[in-house]
């Protein structure tokens, strides 16, 4: 009997030597003349554990990590005897970081092969195209409504609002378009998702198309995520095989067919108008609303475009039902959201669970602090245009509305960690040079803005009339976040205005005119 | 995409070659972003005369083919160095350590992020984000991604770039 082995394909593993570990086991498993088989698995998610390894055994698949090559030799013995080993993390369902979640979205994320649409149906994949088959298309919309799900891609807005508009307009041609620019530093889901679980997201897309009548759809990666390109390929490839994805899918009268398109460094390109202008094949430059994307989208035809989370939580909707999925969160958020863990923190990696938690209970508890052991001074939630917060707001539920009410957004859900050595003041400025660097230049608050912004924070660190220029600042941001056409000009002022209101004495200083002016 | 980005790797402008690959993907709705990818991973960068060519078979001006190339950090107008290393500059990076790797690796190139060593070896570019940020700081080595960067990580990719 062949010992089967699980070693991340996913590029986090990769990235600290995943590839390298698959070549020590084949070495050992030769030398000890044993047969092994290695399957790619995608990653679970517990990011400070990889390269995690696990050995399938009678009991379950029990986990090792993080294995380095020269742990291989004995890792190997202790796999072959299910024996001790320093390395072993017992079984992997059973580890508690993984048990405290609640998994819809990434069930097999990190468990199947991602290579395979058996592997995809025997974990309970194809269920919830199987019932859309079986629904009106006005029943799917219904459900999809009912589940409460927003736009994981940031915006929140209802997922099955939009894909109503689609279906109601009546074109040629509509379009089904995968939001997969996911440029916001911290965060990975999409990433993850898309290496480790691949089919969740062409059959979200799949149940998208036969609801609103749209017989194409796009997946629009970064070039940034080489890797998820591949795994989308081949996925793609696969589900044709398999007659789930091209004409007459799963031999009912419903077509759809995916292509693939990758990006090109552009971070703007992850605004859904700016994502719709680079697939047409022009500059990534933002486009006034209305006319929506649900009315005039890609080609100018009515066109779905949401986030690949949005897209991936639609299988199990449609397979268990609105309610199972609306049953978890809190308020108006209701479901799951992948919540990414990440910068400077000891236990970094995807959590998925009910909206609803503290940010405090996902920093401190989960999150474990930070990995240089140093206090927790700041963490940014929503990727580059969220706010920074202090340990005094740790108390705000990870929800829509609760990180509005506190001046915040939970954006695609990343976290990012940083520990006392932070300057605030520079993370502020950061903040208008990345804007600058990525506006589309289309509006004027964004494009001469965020320019304008970086030079003052210049100045008020290097202690020019620190009041004068905090002023100038706020001023600044009041602009850009009301006169801006999109997000990019728009949420600037977050982390920029979070920084100054909730660490002022890291802008030298006069602390007080900012008080007297608001 | 996922094979080495080497320079060595790369063939020299032909413009026969060229149409052939323009040829090859204009039909696709929207592609020229798709032709610029070809292109580039043909020759290592966008050489000037494909220009016209793309405004030709996509029936557009070249103004227009020239601002979508120009738009896109990732087109390049001519070739990078024999090594590409990009680094990770953006906030979970920062958080992890990431600023001071960045000064360190200028130092050991002896260039500002953004410019190719003077003997062309290597070209050393700022990245926004691999996706990579629980397992910071992170980089890329013509196409091969390295996590957990600390001194010792870096110096040994910056000095297997430098070879």
């Amino acid at each position: 009997m062949k010992m089967r082995i699980f070693i991340p394909g996913d590029a986090a593993a990769i990235a600290v030597g995943a590839d390298e570990v698959v070549a020590a086991l084949e070495q050992a498993a030769q030398r000890r003349g044993l047969p092994i088989q290695i399957i790619r698995n995608g990653s679970r998610g517990l990011c400070w554990l990889e390269p995690m390894v696990e050995v399938a055994t009678v009991k379950g698949r029990v986990a090792y990590g993080p294995v380095a090559p020269p742990d291989v030799p004995s890792l190997f013995e202790a796999m072959a005897s299910n024996g001790p080993h320093p390395l072993r993390l017992g079984l992997a369902d059973e580890m508690p970081w993984l048990k405290r979640q609640s998994r819809l979205t990434f069930a097999r994320c990190g468990i199947v092969d991602p290579r395979s649409v058996e592997d995809y149906c025997a974990h309970g994949g194809y269920k919830g195209l199987g019932r859309a088959l079986s629904l009106s298309s006005a029943e799917i919309i219904a459900e999809v409504v009912a589940s409460g799900l927003r736009g994981r891609g940031g915006a929140g807005f209802p997922t099955g609002i939009k894909w109503k508009t689609v279906a109601d307009a009546s074109a040629d041609r509509k379009f089904i378009v995968c939001n997969a620019d996911e440029g916001d530093s911290g965060t990975f889901a999409d990433r993850m998702i898309l290496e480790g679980d691949p089919f969740v997201v062409i059959e979200g897309m799949t149940i998208a198309g036969i609801a609103v009548g749209a017989s194409k759809g796009y997946i629009y990666v970064r070039s940034e995520y080489p890797h998820a390109v591949v795994a989308i390929n081949a996925a793609i490839q696969a589900a044709r095989s398999a007659g789930l994805l091209g004409l007459r899918i799963a031999g009912s009268a419903h077509s759809f067919d995916l292509e693939l398109r990758v990006g090109a460094g552009a971070y703007v390109c992850g605004e859904e108008t700016s994502l719709l202008e680079s697939l047409e094949g022009r500059r990534g430059l933002v486009r006034a609303k209305p006319p929506l994307p649900a009315h005039k989208g890609l080609f100018g035809k009515p066109t779905v475009i949401n986030n690949v989370l949005s897209f991936a939580a639609i299988p199990f909707i449609l397979d268990n039902g609105a309610k199972a999925y609306a049953d978890f969160g809190m308020g108006r958020s209701r479901g799951t959201m992948p919540i990414q863990l990440a910068g400077n923190i000891r236990y970094g990696g995807l959590f998925e669970t009910a909206f609803g938690l503290t940010l405090g209970e996902l920093v401190d508890d989960i999150g474990g602090g930070t990995f240089t052991g140093r206090p927790v001074r700041a963490v940014q939630v929503g990727g580059p245009l969220g706010a920074y917060f202090p340990r005094a707001l740790f108390d705000t539920r990870f929800d829509y509305e609760a990180f509005a009410a506190r001046d915040g957004l939970i954006g695609h859900g990343g976290i990012v960690v940083f520990d006392d050595t932070v300057d605030m003041a520079k993370q502020a400025r950061f903040a208008f040079e990345f804007c600058a660097v990525e506006s589309c230049g289309k509006c004027t608050p964004c494009r001469i803005g965020s320019t304008r912004g970086a030079e003052t924070i210049d100045k008020i660190r290097a202690g020019e009339r620190v009041a004068e220029n905090l002023a100038v600042v706020e001023d600044l941001c009041n602009t850009m976040k009301f006169g801006s056409l999109c997000a990019l000009g728009g949420f600037t002022p977050y982390p920029v205005m979070s920084a100054l209101k909730n660490f002022r004495e890291d802008f030298g200083p006069a602390p007080t005119r900012l008080e007297a002016a608001e | 995409m996922t094979s080495p980005h080497e320079r060595s790797h790369y063939e020299s402008w032909d413009q026969q070659r060229g149409a052939e690959i323009i040829a090859e993907h204009s039909l696709q709705e929207g592609a020229t972003l798709v032709i610029l990818h070809a292109l580039q991973e043909a020759f290592g960068h966008v050489p000037e005369p494909a220009i016209p060519m793309i405004a030709a078979a996509l029936n557009l001006s070249r103004a227009e083919v020239y601002g979508v190339f120009t738009f896109y950090h990732d087109f390049r107008k001519k070739p990078a160095g024999r090594h590409v290393l990009k680094l990770c500059r953006a906030e979970a990076c920062q958080a992890a350590g990431g600023d001071a790797l960045a000064a360190r690796a200028e130092r050991k190139l002896g260039i500002a992020i953004g410019n190719t060593t003077a003997d062309e070896r290597v070209t050393f570019e700022p990245i926004y984000c691999l996706g990579l940020c629980a397992t910071a700081p992170s980089a890329m080595l013509d196409g091969r991604l390295v996590g957990r960067l600390d001194e010792q990580r870096l110096d040994a990719l910056v000095a297997e770039a430098q070879r």
